[in-house]
């Protein structure tokens, strides 16, 4: 194992996300905040309890899991593809570095990278909403558990795309809807018995929940169909990956 | 000769159906300079490509440091440093800090002392807390340098090193890399400035549409392909040439001034007795001679005109 290398790739990935702290922290937080305060204050404050919560409170996993989300996606994808579009990727193509250590450091830091700004969003939205979490541990297993899968996701994403058009279309066509309609606003009982069944093909109704469970002890899912689904998604994403390195898609012409 | 480097039937085809390389053969010496010469399109890249493990090949076997270098790649790979003939540099970051990513990526931990070595080697101290986008293109090119250099490799590959670069960086590469021959490094160029190859390989090899046409010592090929030639200025205009000075196959020049006359400077006699001879014979009043040596430039030429 080449550990120098993945410390050397981990660490010039972070330093680039605190170059631009302002569009990679801040810029989150505060859409967060926006969130809360129209939702949460303006409009929850009219709505019943949701699944035993305030709904306030009941927005606090889901939100956070959005930004969760989309961030490791977008970071982990731009990580990957901007190497490649600057022409640098030469350098991590030609040194003694297997794709194992390469994934490890690029997908170790946008992960890393989500892990600690979901982090600081749950303690913003404390700023506003009062909750206690009732399994800390597997909490912090599913914040982990999403934010790898999901750079491994986005990794995947920005070694296949060819330009910055399509390094965008798969979050936003595919990723931002699957996110909204998977229950991070509400819960997946109120919506009619027939979508009911539709949203259980959604992968994110199961992050959601899981990651809800940890919070309040309750999901729309059981917690173990949750984790199961969480593993599968994560060996998908992982059999995509090594793939990719196998077989030099879009890498080695 | 110990070689570095070997390759054996090399040969890659891309998806287009262009046969950028078809089955090349090629061993470079440990410690040598190593020039590879071949216009446009020739292979160059693509033949370094493969052997830094960039470009897959479609047939045919590479060893460096006697490891293969796909099935070990990791030994094959550490033992090379590559600057690319483009200039791709992570613009937002500081100089110091990507020649230290660069090392990492080598399996060589922090050593300050070193990359500060380098940053010296190449004058780019002054300038190791800029970041790298503020940097002029000759100083972004010293940087890829110092990177190739960051994990102290036993072979360097400079592609196309001088391509648009000043005369001041082009004399500091130039000694750079006769102080890394120096320190037992073996140096790949390539480069279709002749004038380059003519000054620092020890042994050139000419590449043409994908195949190795030509290799050979520098100094011999220019004792074999060198021709000289000895230009006779006239006081008077001739008009056309007397019949005694046709065996030697000289060429008039338009106003009839001056005559060239084109030997082998290896052969033992070379013929310039016999003519200054038969030159004075008709009369013919010299004002001024001049030899020339043929350049490796116009060795180059004639052998990539010759081949096609």
């Amino acid at each position: 194992m080449n550990i120098p290398a993945v410390r050397a790739i981990f660490v010039s990935e972070m330093a680039r996300w605190f170059r631009t702290i302002s569009q990679s922290l801040i810029a989150p937080v505060i859409s967060t905040s926006l969130y809360f305060v129209v939702f949460g204050s303006a409009i929850g404050s009219r709505m019943s309890e949701v699944d035993g919560v305030g709904y306030a409170a009941f927005l606090v996993p889901g939100l956070a899991m959005l930004s969760i989300l989309t961030q490791s996606l977008s970071n982990a994808a731009f990580g990957i593809y901007i190497t490649k579009w600057s022409g640098t990727i030469y350098e991590l193509l030609s040194a003694p570095v297997s794709w194992v250590e390469a994934v490890t450091g690029y997908v170790g830091a946008a992960a890393a990278k989500s892990v600690l700004l979901g982090l600081v969003i749950i303690l913003t939205a404390r700023l506003f909403v009062s909750f206690e979490i009732v399994h800390p541990v597997w909490m912090v297993a599913f914040l982990l558990l999403t934010a790898v899968t999901f750079s491994l996701f986005g990794f995947a994403i920005g070694i296949w795309a060819g330009n910055f058009e399509q390094l965008q279309i798969v979050p936003l066509l595919v990723v931002t809807p699957l996110t909204f309609l998977g229950g991070s606003f509400y819960s997946v009982k109120m919506l009619p018995p027939f979508w009911q069944k539709v949203t259980l093909l959604n992968p994110v109704v199961y992050l959601v929940s899981g990651f809800r469970w940890s919070f309040y002890g309750r999901g729309d899912v059981a917690v173990g169909v949750s984790l199961a689904m969480a593993l599968v998604f994560l060996a998908i994403c992982l059999a995509v990956i090594s793939w990719i390195f196998k077989t030099g898609y879009k890498l080695k012409n | 000769m110990q070689a570095i480097i070997d390759i054996a039937g090399l040969a890659k085809s891309y998806k287009s159906g262009f046969q950028a390389l078809k089955s090349v053969d090629l061993q470079i010496g440990e410690g040598e300079i190593f020039a590879l010469l071949g216009p446009n399109g020739a292979g160059k890249t693509t033949l370094i490509s493969i052997v830094c493990g960039i470009v897959r090949a479609t047939a045919g076997r590479v060893t460096v440091a006697g490891h293969d270098v796909v099935r070990e790649y990791r030994a094959a790979r550490a033992a090379i440093g590559l600057v690319p003939q483009e200039l791709t540099v992570d613009a937002f970051a500081k100089v110091a800090d990507t020649v230290a990513y660069s090392r990492g990526l080598f399996r060589k931990g922090r050593d300050t002392a070193h990359v500060e070595h380098v940053l010296k080697e190449l004058s780019l101290f002054d300038k190791r807390d800029s970041m790298v986008m503020a940097l002029s293109g000759g100083m972004k090119r010293r940087v890829m340098i110092a990177k190739a250099l960051a994990h102290e490799p036993r072979i360097l590959f400079l592609d196309e090193p001088t391509a648009g670069v000043d005369v001041e960086l082009r004399r500091d590469m130039w000694a750079m890399i006769r102080r890394l021959r120096d320190t037992g490094v073996t140096v790949i160029l390539t480069t279709h400035y002749i004038e380059e190859a003519e000054e620092m390989a020890d042994r050139v090899g000419v590449i043409r549409r994908g195949e190795i046409i030509l290799v050979e010592e520098k100094a011999a090929l220019m004792r074999k392909l060198g021709r000289k030639q000895l230009t006779v200025q006239l006081r008077r205009p001739l008009v056309a040439l007397p019949g005694e000075l046709a065996p030697f196959d000289l060429e008039r020049s338009a106003n009839g001034l001056a005559l060239t006359y084109t030997f082998d400077a290896q052969a033992a006699d070379t013929g310039i007795a016999g003519l200054m001879r038969q030159l004075a014979a008709c009369g013919l009043d010299v004002v001024d001679l001049q030899t020339r040596q043929s350049s490796l430039e116009d060795i180059f030429v004639s052998l990539v005109s010759e081949a096609s």
